[in-house]
């Protein structure tokens, strides 16, 4: 018995780091822009089938291609503010929303007429390790290591660059840091191109565990918005612990109730957190 | 009206007393399972049900569950999963708990799929996997040996080995032609394998003119009369309706029970249940692939070649992870 809990606290932490991690795309451009990012979930179903084509079609290992994926995340990310967001950044909260989601719908509706909605898989094996009824897997170790590695790399960036700290001085006062020489305009691009390089490659890595289609982002997409709220927004660090507590939720608890209530669950949790700590667990600026 | 197509028991309990159904009803689409694995194993006692929640998958789950208890069985886990659920790990962790004989279960073919396939990463120890459509579904196969000896229902499979002799033992009449005149004649006029869908549709019409031809006249209700006294045994199985309380359902007909095994090296579907349709033996338990594995890579020659296809896995992340973290460290001196 002990050992199912082993397993499922194992497979809970490398599962809630990956959740972290397409959090804190979304954390990082509301932190950062004000804007909420409805193409969030598109972007990781985008992710998860450029991880796919370039894995088939091309042949090219999936942890290889996280590489083609952030660069390209960053480059549509950047894209995507010029086209959809830039004219409309200042406007209330609604313009900007309605802005992305419209990129959502953009983005699954050609999907579905190219892929259309059956479910893809990436089949790799990393092999696995068992002691007894624990097994783990190969493929989610090292989906959880790219996670924290990531983590840890976007805070080195914001916390120890120049161009990271320009980011966080957007991020506190606009004005005030347009005023200090930071060009926000590119400022603002590159946080939405980081945001979407983040999501993108999230989902690549989701892709690597887990079957999807090309709607399978918006499970995830709300799994981010709670995962932001309980860890405070505008944390990369609360994100991770967020997802870890998603994570856990979803493969411990569920040993002892119905996996049904996950849903109940985590959106309580969500109710609970806006009404006691709006700031979240780790909640503070950027 | 003959229905085909239509499994729900509850569209005959609604007072009609003209709809014949020819598929076997959802109440009965798991029970053939819970039976079979007695067969194979009459000390097996703890079956976990883990199904999709859709009406059809709880419908059949449901009616699995008071046939299992009914059967002496104990159902150590009765639970759902949402449709169009990825990740089984905690039912997986509860089934690992729980340490049941037999998983039964599932919903449609993606949930089905991806179910085996963990299932078969996290090494379960399970004797018996019997789960809905999703391994009738020749696409199982792409999952590779997460998909070997992982059963299935199915209302009719070529395969399925019912004959003028299967008849005789149970001392009904035989009518219409047989599975393989049905095959060959179905592949000459659409260029493919039938499934059940196709044959139940034949089967309809099939038992339509047996009841004309019983009745001898086109009126309604001698036509209805003599379906009601039908009994016969056909390619597509035995065919009998209720006449009671579910008026019009049917009875005779069986889900046949397909298992995934491997011929040469290739994942086969093979009929193994019930004993009058079957074309192999049931492997059980399906844990022995575990321990074939260990022992028989050399054979698997087939499986060999697709490895070697594709790209060599470990030492690519490692490697991809270092240049990642060069190409950031340098990046991150110049802007510093």
């Amino acid at each position: 018995m002990i050992d199912v809990w082993v397993d499922s606290i194992i497979g809970g932490l490398l599962l809630g780091l990956v959740y972290g991690l397409a959090a804190i795309g979304l954390n990082l451009i509301w932190g950062v822009m004000k804007v909420i990012n409805l193409s969030h979930g598109a972007f990781m179903a985008l992710g998860m089938f450029v991880i796919y084509l370039l894995f088939t079609a091309f042949g090219i290992f999936p942890y290889f291609g996280l590489v083609i994926v952030i660069g390209l995340g960053l480059v549509l990310g950047m894209l995507t503010y010029f086209v959809a967001l830039h004219r409309v950044i200042d406007a209330p909260e609604l313009s900007t929303l309605l802005a992305t989601f419209s990129v959502s719908l953009f983005i699954i509706g050609v999907g579905t007429f190219v892929f259309t909605t059956i479910p893809y898989a990436i089949d790799i094996s990393l092999g696995s390790i068992s002691f007894g009824n624990i097994t783990i897997l190969g493929t989610k170790v090292a989906t959880g290591l790219i996670s924290i590695a990531f983590t840890a790399i976007l805070y080195v960036f914001l916390y120890k660059t120049r161009l990271g700290k320009a980011i966080r001085a957007v991020s506190m006062n606009r004005v005030a840091a347009e005023l200090m020489g930071v060009n926000t305009t590119f400022i603002l691009a590159l946080s939405f191109g980081i945001g979407i390089a983040l999501a993108m490659s999230a989902g690549a890595l989701i892709a690597t565990i887990f079957p999807f289609t090309i709607l399978s982002g918006g499970v995830y997409e709300l799994k981010s918005f709670v995962i932001c709220v309980l860890g405070g927004l505008g944390s990369p660090l609360g994100a991770l612990v967020g997802g870890i507590v998603l994570g856990m939720i979803e493969n411990v608890v569920t040993l002892q109730i119905p996996t049904s209530y996950v849903p109940v669950i985590e959106f309580s949790i969500l109710v609970l957190i806006l009404l006691l700590k709006p700031s979240g667990l780790l909640g503070g600026k950027v | 009206m003959i229905t085909t197509g239509a499994a729900s028991d509850s569209i005959h309990n609604k007072g009609y007393t003209h709809i014949f159904q020819i598929y076997t009803p959802a109440s009965r689409y798991l029970t053939g399972a819970l039976d079979m694995f007695k067969a194979a194993d009459p000390n097996a006692k703890k079956v976990a049900i883990v199904y999709e929640n859709s009406k059809f998958a709880k419908d059949v789950a449901t009616a699995a569950k008071a046939y299992a208890e009914k059967n002496g069985f104990e159902v150590v886990l009765f639970e759902a999963y949402a449709p169009g659920t990825t990740d089984f790990s905690s039912f997986i962790n509860k089934i690992l708990a729980k340490k049941p004989d037999a998983i039964i279960g599932g919903g449609h073919f993606a949930d089905g799929e991806t179910f085996a396939k963990q299932l078969y990463e996290k090494k379960v120890d399970v004797k018996l996997v019997s789960l809905l459509v999703a391994p009738a579904v020749p696409e199982f196969a792409e999952i590779g040996d997460a998909a070997l000896y992982v059963t299935g229902p199915s209302q009719w499979e070529p395969l399925a080995k019912y004959t003028r002799e299967s008849a005789k033992a149970l001392g009904i009449e035989w009518y219409g032609l047989s599975v393989e005149e049905f095959d060959k004649e179905y592949k000459e006029a659409y260029g493919y394998d039938p499934g059940y869908h196709a044959a139940g549709g034949y089967a309809a019409g099939l038992v339509l003119q047996k009841a004309i031809e019983d009745a001898g006249t086109l009126d309604t209700e001698e036509v209805k009369k003599a379906l009601e006294k039908m009994d016969i045994m056909t390619f597509y199985g035995r065919i009998k309706f209720e006449t009671g309380k579910y008026y019009g359902r049917q009875i005779g007909h069986e889900m046949v029970y397909l298992q995934w095994q491997k011929k040469d090296g290739k994942l086969v579907k093979e009929v193994v249940w019930p004993d009058a349709a079957k074309s192999s033996e049931l492997v059980y338990p399906m844990t022995t692939k575990y321990g074939e594995e260990a022992k028989g890579k050399a054979k698997e020659t087939a499986e060999e070649k697709q490895a070697q296809e594709k790209p060599k896995s470990t030492p690519g992340f490692e490697v991809a992870l270092a240049i990642a973290g060069i190409s950031v460290a340098y990046l991150l001196r110049r802007k510093l």
